[in-house]
Formats: C-alpha cells, sequence, structure tokens
C-alpha cells in the first residue's frame, strides 16, 4: 500500500508524553487523500501513484481538472502530487482514499515541504559565518571575507558559501516520531519542527 | 489554531485544586532514583505562576536549612500526585520575588480572611 500522504500544517504544542515529560509537536491536518491515477511501466513508462488532497471551490476548477478528476471518479482536490513506486501495486486504484490511519503512533514519517522564505540573505544568517567586532574601530562587521586564495587558482572554488536566497526550498525533516494519530478529526501529531508556515502543504512518507 | 487549543485542553489536569500565588502548598512529586520510585514532598510558597494552558508552570518557595530553595513545577505534569493547600496567603501582587530579600519573621505572608 501507498505509505505516503499530503497534509497541512497547523502548528506547533507541546504534549505530555507516556513517561512524564514535555514533548514539543507539530500538528498536522493530514489527508483524506485520494488516488487520483494509476501510472504503469506499460502505459507511462514507469510506476507511480497521483494523489490529491485538499478542498477546493467548484468553481475554481477548470475543465480539464475537472475530468482528471471525474475519470478517477473523485471530487476534485486542490493539490496533487505524484508517489514514485518502485514496482506495481496492485492493492490502489483510481478513487482510492488515504487516510491518516495509515500511520501508527510510534512509527518514523518522513515529512517535507517548503521552507520559510528569507530572501536574500548574508553570510552570518544564511551559514552561520561569525562576522567582525561590532566596534573598537572596527570596519568589518557582516562581511564574508576571503573567499579564497590568491594568483594560484585565481578563481573561487565552486560551492564557496556567500550570500544569496536563503528558504523558500524543499527541506525535508527524516525521521520524526508519530506521537499521535486521531483518525476521526485527520490529525497527525509528529516530534519535533516540520518546515514552512503554518497552513503550508507537507507531503508525509513513511520512513 | 482551535484544533492546537483542543488538543492542549485535554492535557490540562483538572484534578488538582486551585491555588495561587502566595499559597502555601505541599507538593507531592513522583521521583524516579534508578528503579526505585517515591513521592517527595515539597513544601513552600508560591511565588509565582508563569505561562498559559498546559504550559502553564509554578515556583514554590522555601527555606530549607537556612538556605533558601525555589523549584519550579509544571503545573500540568503527570509527575505531580497531588496538592495540598496549608494555608491561603493574602497578597497584592502577582510575583513575589520581594521574598527573596526577607528572611524570618519578615518573609511571612498575612493569610487570606474567609
Amino acid at each position: 500500500m501507498v505509505q505516503t500522504i499530503l497534509g497541512r500544517k497547523l502548528g506547533m504544542t507541546q504534549v505530555w508524553s507516556e513517561d512524564d515529560s514535555l514533548v514539543p509537536v507539530t500538528v498536522i491536518e493530514a489527508g483524506p487523500c485520494v488516488v487520483s491515477q494509476v501510472k504503469t511501466v506499460g502505459r507511462d513508462g514507469y510506476d507511480a501513484v497521483q494523489i490529491a488532497f485538499g478542498d477546493i471551490k467548484e468553481s475554481k476548477v477548470n475543465k480539464p481538472t475537472a475530468g482528471h478528476f471525474a475519470k478517477a471518479g473523485a471530487t476534485p482536490r486542490r493539490h496533487v502530487a505524484e508517489v514514485r513506486l518502485s514496482e506495481p501495486d496492485g492493492d490502489v486504484k483510481p478513487g482510492d482514499e488515504l487516510t491518516v490511519g495509515m500511520f501508527e503512533p510510534g512509527a518514523m514519517v518522513d515529512v517535507s515541504g517548503t521552507s520559510k522564505g528569507k530572501g536574500f540573505a548574508g553570510v552570518m544568517k544564511r551559514h552561520n559565518f561569525r562576522g567582525g567586532p561590532g566596534g573598537h574601530g572596527s570596519h568589518f562587521h557582516r562581511a564574508p571575507g576571503s573567499i579564497g586564495q590568491a594568483s594560484t587558482p585565481s578563481r573561487v572554488f565552486r560551492g564557496a558559501r556567500m550570500p544569496g536566497q536563503m528558504g523558500n526550498e524543499t527541506v525535508t525533516v527524516r525521521n520524526l516520531e508519530v506521537v499521535k494519530v486521531d483518525p476521526e478529526q485527520n490529525l497527525l501529531i509528529v516530534k519535533g519542527a516540520v518546515p514552512g508556515p503554518k497552513g503550508a502543504l507537507l507531503t508525509i512518507r513513511s520512513t | 489554531m482551535n484544533t492546537i487549543r483542543a488538543i492542549e485542553q485535554q492535557q490540562i489536569r483538572d484534578d488538582l485544586p486551585e491555588f495561587g500565588v502566595g499559597d502555601n502548598v505541599k507538593v507531592h512529586y513522583r521521583v524516579v532514583e534508578g528503579t526505585r520510585e517515591r513521592i517527595q514532598v515539597f513544601q513552600g510558597v508560591v511565588i509565582r505562576r508563569h505561562g498559559s494552558s498546559n504550559r502553564e508552570t509554578f515556583t514554590v518557595r522555601k527555606i530549607s536549612f537556612g538556605v533558601g530553595v525555589e523549584r519550579t513545577f509544571p503545573v500540568h505534569s503527570p509527575k505531580i500526585v497531588k496538592i495540598e493547600i496549608a494555608s491561603r496567603g493574602k497578597v497584592r501582587r502577582s510575583k513575589l520575588y520581594f521574598l527573596r530579600d526577607k528572611v524570618g519573621k519578615a518573609a511571612r505572608l498575612k493569610e487570606k480572611a474567609y
């Protein structure tokens, strides 16, 4: 069975664990997802399952999308994602529903999402460079300093850490423990932080 | 947001008595020593309550062998077996940090009249 689900980050809080310690957790509204298409080697060149998640107003769905979901026998959803399979999965067929019930408390999951964008950031914020002294006549504050050698090699090595866009990239946090699963409210509670702001779309995959 | 509130609300213990700053309380706290488990009693004056919801903590101050000792407990910790209220103090502020500078008779609080 497919061990991947899409969800929405609701926020963080703390819960008391069974061994009486306060655990930082993220609450994720995960699923229900619908299987909108099953791709096979024969027809598409690879095995995959397309899953969809999230409410959407009917008036916002264009005709091709509506037709795609109608073919699977499902109502249109806002987000669509593909899960690659290494071998064909005979159990899934279009229209199947995936719920958070596939995860058990204590299991490990990987969570992917888009991190919060920080814009064009300097090296101190982006790469944790130390920076220079604030005062005492120093004119060297937040600049990166040396980025390499002199006439040999007379170029900057590829991959040198420099200022640039920070955040707003796909980040995967691996091996998060599932603390609690609530199938009634479609809630998945995992230990630790996940990428993105509240309301962000997340992909939760069994480790 | 409401879902998170609801999750926090489930964690809140309602079996403990209501107590406030200035009260003299006995906190029965479960302590694990190696494999043995026992209940420790910490008695003193509540000098602050901090935070809200399931994260709330309170600090108890007592004088032990002439030395002031303060201990902070989470209000909703499952490790708290029970809380007994020895007396209720009459106070006019929410944080009783001034007690740290007072010793002996000066560190007493007036009892609340009922």
